[in-house]
């Protein structure tokens, strides 16, 4: 089966979002007065498995390995079948 | 003796660094391309700067991942040296060699000026010529140098004498003013538990003649060659 595994990588509560910080503030200088701004990173994963299971269980290796930094980051993972 | 000095697609300090080795410090030292694994016959290694793989995913986090790094543990389980300079401190750190990350300024700007470090430890392959609490001067250039660590890591760091270098200010005192990036405690550079894989943001090579300005950075070199001279 083929599935899209849709990644989203964001910092850990806590941790400085310096990007999301200097959106929020040229956000003000545009007049719009917003209460915060986060910035997240997406990645879309498409792969063969045999389960939905096993689907994210590799994806969420790869998160482990490579694509996030467990030091800094929390993810989550939704996955989709595709046709 | 012979110095390795890795090239990633996109390094950019490694002739930097290679010219000091030979030119200034006087020992044998050769550029790597990654794709060369083996490291067998070098007796240390340097990580130098750049925007390896442009800063994809997270600063060094490809580089990291490259099989030529395995050499690099293998090199340094040995006790041989190994330092990582800017975006090689943030390869080190992402290829779990060394505590903690690398994360975007805390002023997300690309700062690049001369700072103020002190020297919290003279206890490593790579500081032994200096005096513990000496300030120093070499600059940084870099957009990802916030350093963080969890709370317990940050705390053993502490605890193992495992910070080198703070930013400071010019009469040695940790302020806010004087950490360019907001990282915490003010840390510019950390070694591993066995204290022979340095990991800094500012740039010695950079400071390694007295015309650029600096020559401090040139002890982290000789202090290098010193302990390898020593011990290999």
């Amino acid at each position: 089966m083929q599935y899209q595994a849709t990644v989203r990588i964001e910092q850990k509560a806590g941790m400085l979002d310096p990007e999301g910080t200097t959106a929020k503030r040229a956000l003000g200088q545009l007049g719009y007065q917003v209460s915060s701004v986060k910035t997240a990173k997406l990645y879309e994963i498409v792969l063969e498995a045999d389960s939905a299971e096993i689907a994210n269980q590799k994806v969420d290796e790869m998160c482990q390995k490579l694509i996030a930094n467990p030091i800094v980051h929390n993810y989550t993972i939704e996955l989709k079948e595709l046709n | 003796m012979k110095i390795a000095i890795l090239q990633f697609g996109g390094t950019n300090c490694d002739l930097d660094v290679l010219h000091v080795l030979k030119d200034v410090v006087g020992v044998d030292a050769e550029t790597i391309w990654y794709k060369q694994e083996d490291l067998t016959g070098f007796d240390g290694v340097v990580v130098p700067g750049g925007f390896s793989y442009g800063d994809y995913l997270r600063a060094g986090a490809i580089a990291a991942r490259t099989p030529i790094m395995n050499s690099v543990k293998k090199l340094a389980a040995e006790g041989k040296p190994v330092l990582g300079i800017c975006n090689g401190f943030q390869i080190l750190t992402e290829a779990r060699v060394l505590e903690g990350a690398l994360t975007t300024n805390e002023y997300p700007k690309f700062r690049c000026h001369w700072t103020n470090l002190r020297v919290e430890t003279v206890d490593t392959p790579f500081t032994s010529k200096f005096r513990k609490g000496e300030v120093i001067r070499m600059p940084i250039a870099h957009m990802e140098g916030q350093f963080y660590a969890e709370e317990k890591n940050l705390a053993e760091l502490d605890e193992n004498e495992q910070v080198v270098f703070r930013y400071v200010d010019e009469n040695g005192k940790v302020t806010d003013e004087a950490n360019p990036n907001g990282s915490l405690e003010n840390i510019a550079g950390i070694v591993n538990t066995s204290r022979n894989i340095l990991g800094l943001m500012p740039h010695p090579e950079r400071a390694s003649e007295s015309i650029l300005g600096s020559d401090d950075g040139l002890r982290v070199f000789e202090s290098m060659v010193d302990y390898i001279t020593e011990n290999f």
